[in-house]
């Protein structure tokens, strides 16, 4: 571990580039993702129309509720989906290399070793009859060509490095050996053991217990400093972002409303979804509110979509558009440099509804 | 009072109107508490070998004690394991504890058998975690809410159509979807269905397991919103079962904080939250993500090593000593009592944090004057139940 080797050499395939589209600059950038899948019932459009960008050594916090689209993203961008029952469109490049139409055989050289993923359930994501260091060995094996032994030291490396207390015992253990904070801990030994530039930790704390959540976030911290890499945290948990992220992007009904620096997430969010998410929360750091503001009605059906802005039938402030959120969907705009929300409400309008209405019931 | 189905036979007079619902909102603490549980616990065996011999136990709950007063919320948080689910079912009744007692109403209900039992169900109901596993799914929503009319054989004014299409309303539910089939709802609508059951016969009492862990953050709100309501309007009494301290600190009235089995600190919701005592109340504290960006840094944080110990085999006197960073000698070798350092602030720490002056020389005569009366046998008073009534 730890031998930091330029990206492309070792990786044997060559860089390939779309024809036509500009060269991305970025070190992660998706474009225009849809992830659509056909069921009977109808089309159900998970992802439809999602862009961002991420650096390496940043941290993008995705929040959304459930069925935003959030954890098929994720899966996108590592290749997960089934092609034959989900239709993916768009562009993913990482690192100059476009990723949703490279064949599977080159996703699948690269998921692993260039981009990995922590789960959330770290119980239902490990094999129950292997080792968790035959399951470190087999992922380090298949990317990197060493014998049996070297992969098991590394493995015992990786365990240490996660805080395992006794790695060289401890990896002979089967996973319901382990507490949930340490599987945890071995499913981030595993999606690090080939050192990936990419990391998509998918609610990785959900299932934890408060005082083990902050053990796993200050280790994702510290790992990230050490490896300098690309974190996507997706996340339910305004707070866990607030730690961890360096930018948002908040999910609704599979399209982006809101995307900031995390400081102007949280001081000055200009869409009503993300000031309903802030409402919703009961605070340990302010006063105790009488009453929290919830966001009425429930998330729609990704199979009807509202038409316009899908947020609209729950917007406290739709009315204020004069019908136009219920027939045109807003484009994301950047409204302030790295700010971008989308919203028909006039900019002014909402910085004025935020500090006046919003800001003073948190 | 809002409109709800009459049960036809009324349960106790203080079901009635006797009292506003204003004032029981904000109860008299003096008075007898609606529920007083004292030392109980919960061993579960584990057994072994051709002849089940039973060879250790999981000491799920060890000897807890606390009061809840009418109107009031009492709020149970801990991480997972550290019993609170337990301590909830055994109030119930669906667990049996192996010591202690439960009085409810003044009457102990401890040892009463299912049967006994059954007339006490409209008083006691509980609101469980998953709103999914909780309802039958073949069941109709009418099914469901209506099940306690027609299991405790209440008759209601109007039919069990109108009381269920009621409820229905009262947990804002539209009453025409009394014969539709619980997989046609969302989370949130699915747990309103639960709380619509859960009120079908006016109880006293709910124990609220989890009621809004499953949920979306936008739902949780309404939920707990609800919560609040049906509570003001139908003089509800609330033991809330929670690991989000949050989600705790908004609803309850009091709280208590539990590890292995055991409550380590127990108080009014401001004073626990302004001032906690016990090391590990203020590591759980540190632990909440705080959603500011701002407050990342500078923070004071303690951060727990390890993992709870496991309760087969739970160290010896104070159950925190492992993990915590203020232990010394006395914490290995004397358990420390629950004892009231401030007026309604109860912790069992030797050391504890924010304490008033002399906190630990009060700690350690509680712990001496408890070792005696053990010693001796006299009857253990509540605060402490270090080997209580204990069943055979």
């Amino acid at each position: 571990m730890g031998d930091k080797r330029p990206a492309e050499t070792l990786d044997g395939t060559p860089v390939t580039m779309a024809e036509g589209s500009p060269p991305p600059t970025a070190f992660l950038e998706v474009r225009d993702l849809r992830i659509h899948f056909p069921t009977d019932d109808g089309l159900v459009k998970s992802v439809d129309g999602l862009s961002f960008r991420l650096e390496r050594g940043r941290t993008l916090g995705i929040v959304g509720e459930s069925g935003s689209g959030k954890s098929v993203t994720s899966l996108g961008i590592l290749g997960l989906h089934n092609r034959r029952n989900a239709k993916v469109s768009g562009e993913i490049w990482l690192d100059g290399q476009e990723l949703v139409g490279a064949s599977p055989e080159e996703v699948r050289r690269l998921r692993g070793r260039r981009m990995a993923m922590i789960f959330q359930d770290p119980l239902s994501s490990m094999h129950p009859f292997y080792t968790v260091g035959d399951q470190i060995i087999e992922a380090y094996r298949v990317h990197n060509d060493v014998s049996k032994k070297v992969a098991r030291k590394h493995a015992v490396d990786m365990l240490g490095r996660v805080g395992i207390p006794k790695p060289e015992r401890r990896v002979d253990d089967y996973p319901h050996q382990f507490s949930g904070g340490m599987r945890q801990r071995a499913m981030i030994a595993m999606a690090l053991s080939c050192d990936p530039e990419l990391l998509i930790a998918d609610e990785p704390t959900t299932a934890l217990d408060v005082t083990v959540q902050a053990q796993i976030l200050d280790l994702i911290r510290d790992l990230q400093e050490e490896f300098n890499s690309a974190i996507i945290m997706i996340t339910h948990d305004l707070g866990v972002v607030a730690e961890l992220s360096d930018d948002i992007l908040v999910m609704y009904a599979g399209r982006s409303v809101e995307q900031a620096s995390v400081q102007d997430a949280f001081h000055r969010p200009l869409h009503p979804y993300t000031w309903g998410l802030l409402g919703s929360m009961p605070r340990l750091d302010r006063e105790r509110s009488e009453r929290l503001l919830p966001i009425k009605g429930t998330p729609p059906s990704l199979i009807n979509v509202p038409a316009g802005c899908a947020f609209s039938p729950r917007c406290a402030y739709a009315e204020l558009n004069e019908g136009r959120s219920e027939t045109e969907r807003p484009e994301l705009a950047e409204v302030e440099p790295g700010h971008r929300v989308a919203c028909h409400l006039p900019l002014e309008r909402r910085r004025q509804i935020w500090e006046t209405e919003i800001l003073p019931k948190l | 009072m809002v409109s709800t189905p009459q049960t036809g036979a009324e349960t106790s007079p203080a079901a009635g109107t006797g009292v506003s619902a204003a004032q029981a909102a904000r109860p008299e603490r003096g008075g007898e508490p609606l529920l007083a549980v004292e030392g109980l616990g919960k061993h579960f065996p584990v057994t072994a070998g051709l002849l089940r011999r039973q060879v250790a136990a999981v000491k799920a709950v060890d000897g807890v004690s606390f009061a809840v007063h009418k109107g009031e919320t009492l709020g149970l948080v801990g991480e997972s394991g550290c019993g609170k689910t337990t301590t909830g079912r055994m109030i119930m009744r669906l667990l049996d504890p192996s010591f202690g007692r439960i009085t409810f109403e003044g009457t102990d209900i401890t040892g009463l058998s299912q049967r006994q039992m059954r007339p006490l169900r409209r008083d006691l109901q509980m609101i469980f975690q998953d709103p999914y596993s909780s309802l039958n799914p073949r069941q109709t929503v009418g099914a469901i809410v209506g099940a306690p009319f027609r299991l405790q054989k209440i008759q209601t004014e109007q039919g069990v159509k109108k009381a269920v299409q009621d409820l229905l309303e009262l947990v804002g539910l539209n009453p025409e979807h009394y014969n539709r089939y619980p997989h046609e709802f969302s989370g949130g609508q699915r747990q309103r269905i639960g709380i619509a059951r859960t009120l079908a016969l006016k109880p006293k009492l709910i124990i609220a397991d989890e009621p809004v862990s499953a949920l979306d953050v936008s739902i949780q709100a309404q939920v707990i919103n609800l919560l609040e309501d049906l509570q003001d309007e139908l003089d509800l009494t609330y033991v809330v079962i929670a690991h989000d301290l949050s989600v705790v600190r908004h609803i309850s009235d009091r709280v208590a904080v539990m590890y292995l089995g055991k409550i380590v600190e127990i108080a009014d919701r401001n004073d626990l939250y302004a001032e906690p005592m016990h090391p590990y109340t203020n590591a759980l504290l540190s632990a909440v993500p705080i959603p500011d960006p701002d407050k990342r840094k500078g923070r004071e944080r303690i951060r727990l090593s390890g993992d709870v110990p496991s309760p087969l085999d739970p160290p010896p006197a104070c159950r925190f000593h492992t993990r915590c960073w203020k232990a010394q000698e006395i914490c290995k070798q004397v358990e420390p009592p629950l004892v009231e350092l401030r007026p309604g602030h109860h912790t069992a720490c030797h050391f504890p944090e924010n304490a008033p002056e002399g906190a630990t020389e009060l700690v350690a005569k509680a712990a001496a004057e408890r070792d005696e009366a053990a010693a001796t046998g006299e009857p253990v008073t509540l605060g402490e139940a270090k080997g209580g009534v204990r069943k055979v």
